[in-house]
C-alpha cells in the first residue's frame, strides 16, 4: 500500500515535472513573440534572435524558436544598417536547418522554406546581376518547395507578390502580376488557424502591398 | 512524528537558503581588440538565462540555475567563448570577454598582389565571364578583354597577352591547373588571332599580372588561371546564327544534378562577311573554322569532382599581300590547322582536411603552313641563290607539336585557413617539324615539384612562401624558383600586399632547333599593392619592378643562320592603377584602367637595350556597361588609347653585328568600340527559350591604327602593319532551350 501511494505521488511529480517544462516553454515563447511587434532597430532583432535560439538550444526538440530566430534575423537583414548579408544570411540558414530536423510536420517545414527565401533573396541582393544564377534559384527554389509542402502558406503567396513587385515589368513582374498573389495571401491569411506558436505574420504587410499596387 | 516534523523544518530552511543564494548576476563587456562588440549572444548553456551585448559591449541578467553551467559566447565573425560557471554565487560575476576574430575566407585578407580574379566567388570579384561577353571590342574573346586591364598593352598584330614588358609567349595559360600549349587559332603574320576557348566554358578567371604562386611556373611574365564550370544548372539546347557563325550544341543535368554531360559544334565563315567589308589584304582562301567539343563531369561520393573537355579544331585560311621588295610581286601566306585538346581533372576531398587535384591533358596541334612570293599571275616565283632574302620567302611549314601532361596537388588544411600545398608535374613536349622537307625533332621532358604554404598569422596578415624545382632535359638545367607574397588587412575593406619571386622559363622551340646549349631565361618580380575595395567599388593600384636576366640573344653566325645564347638581360618597372564603379551612376557599371611603364630589354637581335617594340609607355583603358530594363537591352562602350610603340629596322653589318639602320615611334592608338545586346525574355522565369541578340562594331571612330612597320629587305621603304580592316562588324543571334530540373529536383526530395 505504501509503495504503491509512492509510486503514485512519484508519476505524479514526473508528469508535473514534464508539463511544467513545457508550460516554461510555452510562456517563455509567448513572453518574446510580442516584442517582433516592438523591435525597430537591428539591436532589437538581434537581441531577438539571440533568446529565441537560446530557447531552442535548450529545448533541443522544438522548431519553433529556431524559425522565430531566423526570422527575426531576416527582418533584420532587409536593413541597410546590416553590412555583411552573407554573414546574416548564412546564420538564418544554419538556424533553418536546425529546425527543419525537428519540424513535426509540413506545415512547419513549409514556413521554414518561406525564410530559407528571404535568406537567398538577402544574398541575391548583394550583387543581382552576378548572383540572380545562384541565389536568386536558391530563394526561388526554396519557395517553390514551400508551396509543395502547404500549398496554403498565405506567406508564400505574400512572398511572390512582394518579390513581383520588386521585378520591374519588362523582367516579368511589376503590381500587375503582383496582386493577384497578395490577394490570394489575404484570403489564406483570413482563414488561417495556426496551431499553437505557428507563425501568423504577413496579413498587415500585404493588405499594405496590395494597396501600394492599387494606387 | 518528530522526526518527519523535523526533517520538514529542516527542507524548509535549506529551501530558504538556497532561494536566498539562487539567483546570481552576471554582468560584463564584450570586446575586440579594445573595441566594444553590439549584438554579442550570452548564453548560459541548456537554460533560457543569457542576455545580448548592447552597443557598448554591456550585457547583464540574473539566474536562478545551480551547478555547473557552461557560459557560451558567440557572435558573428568571432570564435566561440566558453567559460564554466560554479551557480549560484554569492556575489555577482562580473566578465570582461575578449573575442578572437574568426578567419574566413570571407573576412580574411587576401594574398593578392599581381592578380585579378574573377567568377562567382562571394569575394570581390574583378570580371565574369558575363563581363568579358559585355565588354565591347572584346566579342567574347578572354584575351581581348582583359586587354582593358591594366598590365597588358594593346598589340593587334600578333595573339597574346603582353603583360608588365613581357612578350606574348612570356604569359601561359592553364585550365584547372593544366598547362594549354596552343591557345589561339593559328597564328597569321600581323594578325592576332582569337583564343580557342569560350568564356562560358569557365567559372573562375585569375589573370596574374606577376608574383604569381608556386603552383606555376614557365612563364617569364603572367599566367592565365582557368577554372572550368563544375555541372551546368539546367539541362539546355543552345544554337547561334550569324551571317559569320553557325553553332549548335547541349547540355545535359542528370536528374539528381550529380553528372552531366554535353557537346557542340560550331561553324565560321567569313566570305559573306568579307564579301560585304572589304579587307586589305587579298584573301585566296576564305577563313573557315569548324570545332567540336563534347564534355562530362560527375561528382564524386566525397563531395569530389571528376571533369573531361575536349575539343577538336580545323581552320583553312589563305591571304595575299604585296611583297616588300618589289612593286608588283605578292606574298601568299597560307595556314591549315587541325588540332585536338584534351584535359582531365579529378579533385577529391580525402578527409582530415585533405583534398587533392589531379590531372592529365594532351593535346595535339599541327600548323600546314605554305608560303611563296608569287607574280601577278599568281604564279610562284623562283630566285637564284643570289637573293636569298627573296628565296626565304619560299618555304612549306608543317609544324606538328604534342603535349603530354600530368599533374598532381595535394593540399592539407592546418588551421582556420591557413593550408599547405605541394605536388609534382610532368610535361612531355614532343614537336616535329617538316620545315621545306627536312624533318626536325624536338623532345622534352619537363618536371616540376612545388610546395607552398599560405599562413594567416590573423585575419589581418597572411603570408605566403613557395618555392619550385623545375627540370628541362631538352637543355638539361635545373633551376628553383622562390616565391613569396605578403598581404596586411589595413582597414575593414583596405588592404596592403607585397610580392617577389623568380620565374624562369626554357627558352622557344624555334630557338631549341637551332642549339640547345642554352639555359633558362629569368625574371625576377618585386610587387606592391594597395587595394580598397567595398561592394559595388574596387580600387588597386599596384607599382612593380622586374628584372630580366639570361635572355635569349641571336647570334647571326651566316645570312641564313643564327644561333642563340642567354646574354639579353632588361627590366620593366611601372604603375597600374584600377577603379570600377558600379555604385556611383545606377546601372552604369565602368571600369577605367591606367598602366605606365618604363621597360628595355637587350634579348633577340637588339643591339642593345632597347624598349620593345610591343611596349607603349601610356595605356588607357575606360569600359563602360549599362542595362535599361526597360527596353532590355544593354550598352557598351570600351575606349582604349596607348601611347606609340617604338619600331626598329635591325640588320647586320659586315662584322656580322647587329645595328639599327632605322628607328621610330608609331602612332598612338585608338580604338572605341561598341557592343549592344537584347534579352527580350530575360527575367521571364516561364519562358521555355532563352534569346539574346547581341551586335558589335570595333573602331567606330575609324582611327588609322599603326601597330609597327615592315622593312624591305635593304632598308630603303617601309610599310606599316595595320589592321586588316578598319572597324569590325557582328551580329548574331543566341538561343538557349532550357529543361530546369528544379521541379525534378523537389519531386524527388520529397
Amino acid at each position: 500500500m505504501k509503495k504503491s501511494i509512492f509510486l503514485f505521488i512519484a508519476a505524479c511529480t514526473f508528469t508535473v515535472a514534464a508539463f511544467s517544462q513545457s508550460e516554461k516553454y510555452v510562456a517563455a515563447m509567448q513572453k518574446n513573440l510580442p516584442l517582433f511587434d516592438s523591435a525597430k532597430t537591428v539591436e532589437d532583432y538581434t537581441k531577438l534572435a539571440n533568446t529565441f535560439e537560446r530557447i531552442g538550444e535548450a529545448e533541443k526538440n522544438q522548431w519553433a524558436p529556431y524559425y522565430y530566430a531566423a526570422l527575426a534575423l531576416s527582418t533584420a537583414g532587409w536593413m541597410p544598417q546590416v553590412a555583411d548579408k552573407d554573414a546574416n544570411a548564412e546564420r538564418m540558414l544554419a538556424l533553418c536547418t536546425k529546425g527543419e530536423v525537428i519540424a513535426p510536420d509540413d506545415i512547419a517545414k513549409s514556413e521554414i522554406e518561406t525564410v530559407r527565401n528571404m535568406a537567398s533573396t538577402q544574398q541575391m541582393m548583394v550583387n543581382p546581376m552576378a548572383r540572380f544564377a545562384t541565389y536568386g534559384k536558391a530563394a526561388g527554389d526554396a519557395l517553390q518547395k514551400a508551396t509543395k509542402l502547404n500549398a496554403n502558406n498565405p506567406r508564400v503567396y505574400y512572398l511572390q507578390g512582394m518579390s513581383m513587385m520588386g521585378t520591374p515589368v519588362q523582367f516579368g513582374g511589376g503590381k500587375d502580376k503582383a496582386m493577384p498573389l497578395l490577394e490570394k495571401a489575404i484570403e489564406l491569411y483570413k482563414s488561417e488557424k495556426p496551431a499553437t506558436l505557428y507563425p501568423h505574420w504577413g496579413q498587415k504587410q500585404a493588405e499594405e502591398a496590395l494597396a501600394q499596387c492599387k494606387q | 512524528m518528530k522526526y518527519l516534523k523535523n526533517s520538514l523544518l529542516f527542507m524548509m530552511l535549506i529551501a530558504f537558503t538556497s532561494n536566498a543564494f539562487s539567483q546570481t548576476t552576471i554582468s560584463g563587456k564584450v570586446f575586440s581588440k579594445k573595441t566594444p562588440l553590439p549584438g554579442i549572444s550570452i548564453t548560459l548553456k541548456d537554460t533560457y538565462d543569457g542576455s545580448t551585448s548592447d552597443s557598448s559591449g554591456v550585457f547583464k541578467f540574473t539566474t536562478t540555475e545551480k551547478g555547473q553551467i557552461l557560459l557560451i559566447i558567440t557572435g558573428i565573425g568571432y570564435k566561440p567563448f566558453e567559460q564554466m560557471l560554479t551557480l549560484p554565487s554569492a556575489q555577482p560575476i562580473v566578465l570582461d570577454i575578449n573575442l578572437k576574430e574568426d578567419v574566413t575566407e570571407l573576412n580574411a585578407v587576401i594574398l593578392s598582389a599581381g592578380t585579378f580574379e574573377a567568377g562567382d566567388k562571394k569575394r570581390a570579384a574583378v570580371m565574369s565571364s558575363i563581363d568579358i561577353a559585355t565588354t565591347a571590342g572584346s566579342n567574347a574573346d578572354i584575351s581581348a578583354a582583359l586587354k582593358t586591364l591594366p598590365g597588358t598593352q594593346q598589340v593587334g598584330e600578333q595573339e597574346g597577352l603582353f603583360v608588365r614588358g613581357g612578350a606574348g609567349y612570356e604569359t601561359k595559360q592553364y585550365i584547372d591547373g593544366n598547362l594549354v600549349n596552343n591557345p589561339y587559332g593559328a597564328s597569321v603574320p600581323d594578325i592576332a588571332s582569337r583564343g580557342k576557348f569560350s568564356p562560358f566554358l569557365f567559372k573562375g578567371t585569375v589573370f596574374s599580372t606577376g608574383g604569381y604562386s608556386a603552383l606555376y611556373g614557365q612563364a617569364l611574365s603572367s599566367v592565365l588561371l582557368l577554372e572550368s564550370i563544375d555541372l551546368p544548372e539546367k539541362s539546355e539546347i543552345d544554337a547561334s546564327f550569324s551571317p559569320i557563325i553557325l553553332g549548335i550544341g547541349t547540355q545535359q543535368l542528370a536528374k539528381n544534378k550529380k553528372s552531366s554531360y554535353g557537346f557542340s559544334y560550331n561553324y565560321v565563315n567569313v566570305g559573306l562577311y568579307f564579301a560585304a567589308v572589304k579587307q586589305t589584304p587579298d584573301y585566296f582562301k576564305i577563313p573557315q573554322f569548324h570545332s567540336g567539343d563534347a564534355n562530362f563531369r560527375f561528382k564524386t561520393k566525397n563531395g569530389g569532382m571528376v571533369k573531361y573537355y575536349t575539343t577538336f579544331g580545323y581552320s583553312d585560311l589563305g591571304l595575299r599581300r604585296p611583297d616588300i621588295d618589289s612593286s608588283y610581286l605578292k606574298n601568299a601566306f597560307s595556314v591549315q590547322n587541325n588540332s585536338w585538346y584534351n584535359n582531365l581533372s579529378y579533385k577529391e576531398n580525402l578527409g582530415k582536411g585533405w583534398k587533392m587535384t589531379v590531372g592529365a591533358s594532351f593535346s595535339t596541334n599541327l600548323d600546314k603552313i605554305k608560303q611563296e612570293v608569287q607574280d601577278v599571275s599568281n604564279q610562284p616565283k623562283q630566285f637564284t641563290p643570289a637573293v636569298y632574302w627573296m628565296n626565304n620567302k619560299n618555304f612549306t611549314l608543317h609544324n606538328l607539336q604534342n603535349l603530354y601532361l600530368g599533374r598532381a596537388v595535394f593540399e592539407k588544411k592546418i588551421k582556420g585557413l591557413s593550408a599547405v600545398r605541394f605536388g609534382s608535374e610532368y610535361w612531355r613536349m614532343d614537336y616535329r617539324p617538316t620545315f621545306n622537307n627536312v624533318a626536325y625533332k624536338l623532345i622534352d621532358n619537363y618536371s616540376a615539384a612545388f610546395t607552398e604554404a599560405s599562413i594567416y598569422l590573423s585575419r589581418d596578415l597572411a603570408a605566403q612562401i613557395g618555392a619550385r624545382f623545375e627540370h628541362s632535359s631538352v637543355i638539361n638545367k635545373s633551376d628553383i624558383a622562390p616565391r613569396v607574397s605578403l598581404a596586411y588587412k589595413t582597414s575593414k575593406t583596405a588592404q596592403l600586399s607585397l610580392a617577389y619571386g623568380i620565374f624562369y622559363q626554357k627558352p622557344e622551340a624555334n630557338q631549341l632547333y637551332a642549339g640547345t646549349n642554352v639555359g633558362f631565361t629569368k625574371a625576377i618580380h618585386y610587387i606592391a599593392s594597395y587595394q580598397k575595395t567595398d561592394n559595388d567599388r574596387i580600387f588597386r593600384t599596384e607599382a612593380y619592378y622586374k628584372k630580366y636576366q639570361d635572355l635569349i640573344k641571336q647570334i647571326p653566325v651566316s645570312p641564313t643562320y643564327t644561333t642563340y645564347d642567354n646574354s639579353g638581360d632588361g627590366y620593366a618597372k611601372g604603375i597600374d592603377v584600377f577603379f570600377r564603379d558600379k555604385k556611383t551612376v545606377k546601372n552604369l557599371d565602368y571600369w577605367i584602367s591606367y598602366s605606365y611603364i618604363d621597360t628595355k630589354r637587350n634579348y633577340n637581335n637588339y643591339p642593345d637595350l632597347l624598349q620593345p617594340n610591343f611596349a607603349a609607355n601610356h595605356n588607357v583603358s575606360l569600359v563602360t556597361k549599362r542595362f535599361f530594363t526597360e527596353i532590355k537591352s544593354g550598352f557598351n562602350l570600351t575606349y582604349s588609347w596607348a601611347s606609340g610603340r617604338p619600331y626598329y629596322n635591325i640588320l647586320t653589318d659586315a662584322n656580322s653585328k647587329y645595328y639599327i639602320a632605322d628607328q621610330g615611334k608609331a602612332k598612338t592608338f585608338n580604338n572605341l568600340s561598341f557592343s549592344a545586346e537584347w534579352i527580350p525574355s530575360v527575367g521571364n522565369e516561364k519562358a521555355k527559350s532563352f534569346i539574346v541578340l547581341f551586335a558589335s562594331v570595333s573602331n567606330i571612330l575609324g582611327a588609322n591604327n599603326v601597330f609597327g612597320y615592315n622593312y624591305s629587305y635593304n632598308g630603303t621603304y617601309k610599310q606599316p602593319v595595320i589592321p586588316t580592316a578598319k572597324r569590325f562588324y557582328f551580329i548574331g543571334i543566341f538561343i538557349s532551350w532550357g529543361v530546369d530540373r528544379t521541379q525534378d529536383a523537389i519531386n524527388n526530395n520529397l
